[in-house]
């Protein structure tokens, strides 16, 4: 058994051969057909295999040449990130503009190595008041501003 | 001369009231996001897409370049400021521009990169003008093959020319086009990879995906990192050039503007590789060359304008051929499908008034830059010193409501969380996301003409090398990938994408 040399490389192969794995795994369901009337299998089964190919390719030669470790100094910032991008979606369309803007800043802010609560709820307040004024009123943005069941 | 009475209609189109109105509001606010650290075109683009939903086309793609050349130049005033690059072709700048902001002389470089971004718009317009009728009158003798081929040919120079491995980043653009794939079969009717999800009966959203992988993974990495930034903001003064210093840089700003015009008409090719090849001719050329690298002024000007004459002739490519050559040409591809335009040789004579309006308005708009932007410098200054705690929750906020507007639909924003995780796993095993999108927005494309290619054939494949223009385009294709695949190349090009980054 010999070391992975390459980590960036050797994972970057997997995830090909897992996608590509996919890929032509679903595409089993969908009809082949033949190169001259191609059924809706046929590309992606291509594609699959060929993304399969590169990524054993990449796995292959992760073992002779030298790359540096992979580095995760802290999955903070990804967790907060995203959570308020989504809470975000799942606020906007019941709580309105305001409130889903104000819960995405307060979220988010928390991510930064510089977080000051006070700082950011004056932060968030600010740019709920801009945002309804630009996106609301400006563009005519088809998004309640308040929560459609209070205001009725 | 029917040049001039096609640009004498753009003209006529682009100097409306609205339109100018637009192209400025396009300019201010691609330069406005451009600036904040870490933000290059691709989602400055994907960010602003939606302010143009409402508008007539020609006005909406008017202020997408806008939009498009803002966002570069606001990318080189932080590279200069800052010393960070927004996107991978001010990299280039920040070597010369971040020394002259040290040494007291940021408003120098600051002019500099507007002046010789200006001249060389101002010629690549030309160029485009001059350029397009022409490949278009070929592009409209192409068929399936040859789109196919050619296709193929634009992925493989977009491999060539990103940074880092090979491999990978076909495996990038195949994963693209895999992903493109996504939705109903346009011939079967049959829904391929949707999971039995109703949103996804559509095809997922270019800005979707161009939202997760370079707007959300960019801002997640750079909280990663305890980042100490110093800027240079009250050093900002002295904008004029003197007469010296302007015949000083006149050379290189010329060599600046021919080696992006010729390099951005290359599919795969445009801002990057420009800024590049055109800083390391102009070391090689100096008399003192060991003056780069500690704030030479030509370091300045020859790369800023090549990366501005090349981002503007990559859109050769897409006016003519319909294919982006690179990733913020397949956002204006996006764009232009949303307001039901088939980019493409036919654009020029079913719509000349968009055609023409939209390079006579890439003048329009890079006088604007220069016009606005240098008096302007104290507003970008005092927006690089909001700190980026501050910065980057309202930036997600915008993103979530571009994202949002797109179509209404909440699943679009839950979606941009799956391509951020995908975007953040990329980072880590360093493939670049630019492929992808670029693979992405072809694979639909793609796959219809090699459909049709192989049925007008009866499933003969041969028909790519039989026919000249599709041999000739696959034969190129094959040429690229060779050239860099031989050992010594490969060596040569590591060197030169790490040189750069150093």
């Amino acid at each position: 058994m010999r070391t992975i040399t390459h980590p960036k490389d050797f994972w970057a192969g997997v995830m090909f051969i897992v996608l590509g794995g996919l890929g032509v795994g679903i595409a089993f369901n969908y009809a082949i057909g033949s190169a001259g009337r191609m059924g809706p299998g046929y590309f992606p089964r291509w594609l699959g295999t060929i993304m399969i190919g590169l990524g054993l390719l990449l796995v292959l030669r992760s073992f002779r040449l030298q790359g540096e470790p992979l580095s995760f100094p802290t999955l903070k910032p990804m967790l907060i990130v995203l959570a308020a991008v989504l809470v975000f979606g799942l606020t906007v369309v019941k709580l309105g503009l305001v409130i889903a803007t104000i819960l995405v800043v307060l979220v988010a802010s928390t991510a930064s190595y510089e977080y000051r609560w006070k700082e950011s709820v004056i932060a968030a307040v600010l740019l709920a008041a801009f945002v309804v004024l630009a996106f609301r009123y400006g563009l005519q943005l088809q998004l309640p501003t308040w929560p459609p069941a209070l205001v009725g | 001369m029917e040049l001039l009475s096609n640009l004498g209609l753009g003209f006529s189109v682009a100097l409306t009231f609205t339109n100018i109105f637009y192209c400025f509001l396009g300019v201010v606010l691609g330069t406005l996001i451009g600036v904040l650290p870490g933000i290059g075109p691709v989602p400055t683009i994907a960010m602003l897409l939606p302010i143009t939903y409402a508008l007539p086309p020609v006005s909406a793609l008017i202020m997408l370049a806008g939009i498009y050349y803002g966002a570069q130049y606001g990318g080189s005033t932080t590279a200069i400021l800052v010393n960070l690059p927004g996107e991978s072709s001010s990299v280039v700048t920040c070597i010369d521009g971040y020394q002259m902001a040290r040494q007291g002389r940021a408003g120098k470089a600051l002019a500099v990169a507007a002046i010789g971004s200006f001249i060389a718009g101002t010629f690549a317009t030309l160029v485009v003008a001059g350029f397009a009728p022409p490949l278009a009158e070929v592009a409209l003798k192409f068929g399936p093959a040859e789109y196919f081929s050619l296709m193929v040919l634009g992925l493989i120079s977009a491999v060539v020319l990103a940074s880092g491995s090979l491999v990978k980043a076909i495996g990038m653009i195949v994963l693209g086009l895999l992903l493109g794939i996504i939705g109903t079969d346009v011939n079967s009717g049959l829904q391929r990879y949707t999971f039995g999800i109703p949103e996804l009966s559509d095809g997922i959203g270019f800005v979707v995906v161009a939202m997760g992988l370079f707007a959300f993974a960019e801002i997640i990495i750079n909280l990663e990192h305890r980042g100490h930034r110093e800027v240079f903001t009250d050093k900002v003064s002295n904008l004029m050039l003197t007469w010296k210093e302007f015949k000083e840089v006149l050379p290189a700003i010329a060599r600046g503007t021919g080696i992006g015009s010729v390099l951005g008409i290359l599919p795969g090719g445009g801002a990057l590789l420009s800024a590049f090849a055109a800083y390391t001719i102009e070391k090689k050329i100096s008399k003192e060359p060991q003056s780069f690298g500690k704030g030479n002024i030509r370091g300045v000007a020859a790369p800023e304008s090549a990366n501005n004459s090349g981002s503007q002739a990559s859109f050769i490519p897409l006016l003519t051929l319909g294919i982006p050559p690179n990733a913020v040409m397949a956002l204006m591809v996006g764009a232009m499908t949303i307001h039901s335009i088939q980019p493409g040789p036919q654009v020029m004579t079913s719509n000349p008034q968009l055609f023409w309006g939209l390079i006579a308005s890439m003048w329009i708009g890079n006088l604007m830059l220069v016009v606005l932007n240098l008096p302007m410098i104290g507003i970008w200054v005092k927006l690089l010193q909001v700190p980026y705690r501050l910065l980057y929750p309202a930036i997600l906020v915008f993103c979530c409501i571009g994202t949002y507007s797109l179509q209404n639909n909440v699943f679009d924003v839950v979606l941009t969380v799956v391509f951020g995780v995908l975007g953040w796993i990329f980072v880590k095993l360093e493939c670049e996301p630019a492929p992808l999108l670029l693979g992405f927005i072809l694979g639909p494309l793609m796959e219809e003409n090699l459909r049709r290619a192989l049925l007008l054939s009866r499933g003969d494949p041969t028909v790519f090398v039989t026919r000249p223009i599709s041999a000739t385009l696959i034969a190129l294709a094959a040429i690229l990938l060779i050239i860099v695949a031989l050992p010594m190349i490969r060596k040569k090009r590591e060197e030169a994408f790490h040189e750069e980054a150093a």
